[in-house]
């Protein structure tokens, strides 16, 4: 008998009488999530920009000391010009390994947790981009704000074959007698610019 | 055979150390608190998971071929291991069919649990574990202490030194920022050298067929995004049925775990990258039978957030290194001992039964319950020390017979005081070895009640 249908018999075997699924919890509703959402990123370490509309976000952008002074910008946000590579056309994922900057779009956030969320497919052709990039940041229109958890997989459109993210601030940790240190592998800052 | 108090007695040799221990520990418990009281519905959360988590264990195998059969879809390829020895030789050989020398690891307890990274090496593959405080622990050539924080235990000047010796830092440097500075530069040649990478899974979901995987370091994702192939091994109990499901345990995994509201990188892996290779390896090593005893099933349903150890005052003050064991903490000791009873017996007893770890436990495990009933089985088995046992048997007898308590407890109020202190605090009285004796009353308490009400 193979392995797998040896561990399928004995957890068959084993199972106890079946428990009901319960039903989801409602969650916690903000009467204005968009507040919310901007404290949880500032909490966990991120920066919120409040920007009226697309002309100000690249006004705003422009000022940004950590993109204004970076060599290399991977941006796969429509309207936002890369710099020194093209990450829509990079053949292999470590390419990407001399960014500076990378510009990403969120699809909506999550205002009891300040997380956004990144399908694969808006990330270009090499998922590493999110991750592999000195600093992030990140463009979400105001009107998309979930209050809860809850909400947002309701929301969640999971790509298969695929991937995608729930991204929270920039890197982080605290294995060293747990003092936070910003930047362990990712990004070592992540903005955020809230359009809207 | 491995004894708690043996090694805890070690740990508590360095009094300054163990209190620094106790209190950076306990730090976590209380960030964990404030997270859990921002949440209004937080109680309904732990009891919704704790009533998922036994639905899915109902339906293991049921969940489990779903998520073959989607994962299967979606480009993965799924294996299966009845044990440790069996989960270790289908890496191998995934690594070694395609000539992998070098791989990243990010965090993994069921590897721990398998012994992975000493197969591997000694089969000449470089492993790389990439979480800090891992590597921190790697280059000590020492296990982790903390599921969840692995180098808990050590002091910034202690990493300070490896890191100079490992990494060449400057002698005597011991700031976080520098430190973590020089890792990150270090490990990021390791990643971007790395032929595969390995992750554990945090929740795989049957409905889509994925996996996902939380880190604040982001170590998953630069170990699986570069590298062509990606191996995701996970215990049969990781199993959510959708993402509806994964969104009430996801809300409650970092908030136990570290007080964040929810982890840097919540990644969710349905299929290999771009002209890449993704493998899902499922073990069993043992769940299967922890499913069949109605005692202890609900050990299954644990999420691996260390809420329980934070809080537990054994653990703050005996340190992770006492459980001898890859899981310490409450948790650890109904792991350890479900592994290997006669060799983990003394775990169940490192437990004040205080209750604080059920009432942090996210997925609403009865733990200390549980901890009480595997003595139970361990005195059943003859596996308690005579004078344990002899102790037991004897505070049976007196506190089962009213006239033996009365006796006794008059015999000690008035002989007690008269001898001499080496009798009282002889080699076999435990308490009195850092403790007084508390002064014995005149009278006891039956016979105050007595003149009171006379």
């Amino acid at each position: 008998m193979s392995s797998r249908d040896q561990i399928l018999r004995d957890l068959r075997k084993s199972a106890p009488p079946a428990v009901a699924l319960p039903p989801v919890p409602t969650g916690i509703i903000y009467p204005d999530p968009v507040k919310q959402f901007e404290e949880m990123f500032t909490s966990v370490g991120g920066r919120c920009l409040r920007v009226a509309d697309s002309t100000a976000l690249h006004e705003q952008l422009a000022k940004l000391d950590v993109f204004a002074n970076a060599r290399v910008v991977a941006s796969v946000v429509r309207g936002i010009e890369s710099r020194g590579i093209d990450p829509m056309a990079v053949a292999d994922p470590h390419d990407l390994a001399g960014v500076d900057v990378a510009v990403l779009p969120a699809q909506f956030g999550v205002a009891e947790n300040g997380a956004v969320w990144i399908p694969g497919s808006a990330l270009g052709p090499e998922r590493a981009i999110f991750v592999i990039a000195q600093y992030v940041v990140l463009v979400l229109s105001a009107s998309q704000i979930v209050s809860n958890m809850h909400q947002a997989y309701d929301r969640v459109q999971i790509e298969r074959p695929g991937f995608g993210l729930f991204l929270c601030g920039p890197s982080k940790t605290a294995d060293i007698e747990q003092a936070l240190v910003i930047g362990a592998h990712g990004a070592r800052s992540c903005n955020l610019f809230l359009v809207g | 055979m491995s004894s708690h108090p043996v090694k805890a007695s070690a740990f508590l040799t360095d009094e300054p150390r163990a209190h620094w221990h106790d209190q950076s520990v306990w730090f976590v418990r209380v960030k964990r608190d404030r997270m859990a009281s921002m949440v209004p519905e937080w109680e309904q959360l732990r009891e919704s998971a704790a009533q998922i988590k036994a639905h899915t264990i109902s339906r293991l195998a049921d969940y489990l071929e779903m998520f073959e059969r989607n994962a299967q879809a979606n480009g993965i390829q799924v294996h299966w291991a009845r044990d440790g020895a069996e989960h270790n030789e289908i890496v191998h050989k995934i690594l070694a069919d395609r000539g992998v020398t070098r791989l990243v690891k990010s965090k993994s307890m069921l590897t721990e649990e398998c012994g992975l990274n000493p197969y591997l090496e000694a089969r000449g593959i470089e492993v790389v574990d990439t979480d800090l405080g891992e590597r921190i622990m790697q280059l000590l050539e020492q296990p982790p202490s903390h599921i969840v924080m692995p180098a808990i235990h050590l002091k910034r000047e202690e990493i300070g030194e490896l890191f100079h010796i490992k990494l060449n830092t400057t002698k005597g440097a011991s700031d976080p920022n520098y430190l973590t500075e020089a890792a990150r530069g270090h490990l990021r040649e390791k990643f971007l050298a790395a032929q595969a990478g390995l992750t554990g899974v945090n929740f795989a979901i049957a409905e889509t067929g994925g996996i996902v995987v939380c880190t604040n370091e982001g170590n998953a994702d630069m170990g699986t995004h570069l590298p062509p192939l990606h191996i995701a091994c996970m215990g049969v109990e990781k199993i959510v049925p959708g993402t509806r499901e994964l969104g009430v345990l996801i809300r409650l995994l970092a908030r136990s775990a570290t007080g964040q509201p929810i982890t840097t990188y919540t990644s969710h892996f349905h299929g290999p990258k771009r002209n890449g290779e993704m493998h899902v390896v499922i073990v069993d090593n043992g769940r299967s039978a922890i499913t069949a005893s109605d005692e202890h099933r609900r050990i299954l349903s644990c999420i691996r957030c260390a809420a329980c150890t934070n809080t537990c005052p054994v653990y703050r003050r005996s340190g992770g290194y006492s459980y001898d064991y890859t899981v310490p903490g409450p948790i650890g000791s109904l792991l350890a001992p479900l592994r290997d009873l006669s060799k983990y017996k003394s775990l169940p007893y490192a437990c004040s039964l205080c209750a604080s770890c059920t009432d942090v436990c996210p997925v609403k495990i009865d733990l200390h319950h549980e901890l009480y009933t595997m003595r139970q089985e361990i005195a059943d088995k003859g596996l308690l020390p005579w004078y344990k046992s002899f102790a037991a048997k004897a505070m049976g007898w007196v506190l089962g017979s009213k006239f033996m308590y009365e006796i006794s407890g008059k015999l000690m109020r008035s002989i007690v005081p008269q001898l001499p202190r080496a009798l009282v605090f002889n080699r076999w009285n435990a308490w009195g070895r850092q403790r007084e004796l508390p002064p014995m009353p005149k009278k006891s308490f039956r016979e105050l009640l007595k003149e009171e009400r006379s």
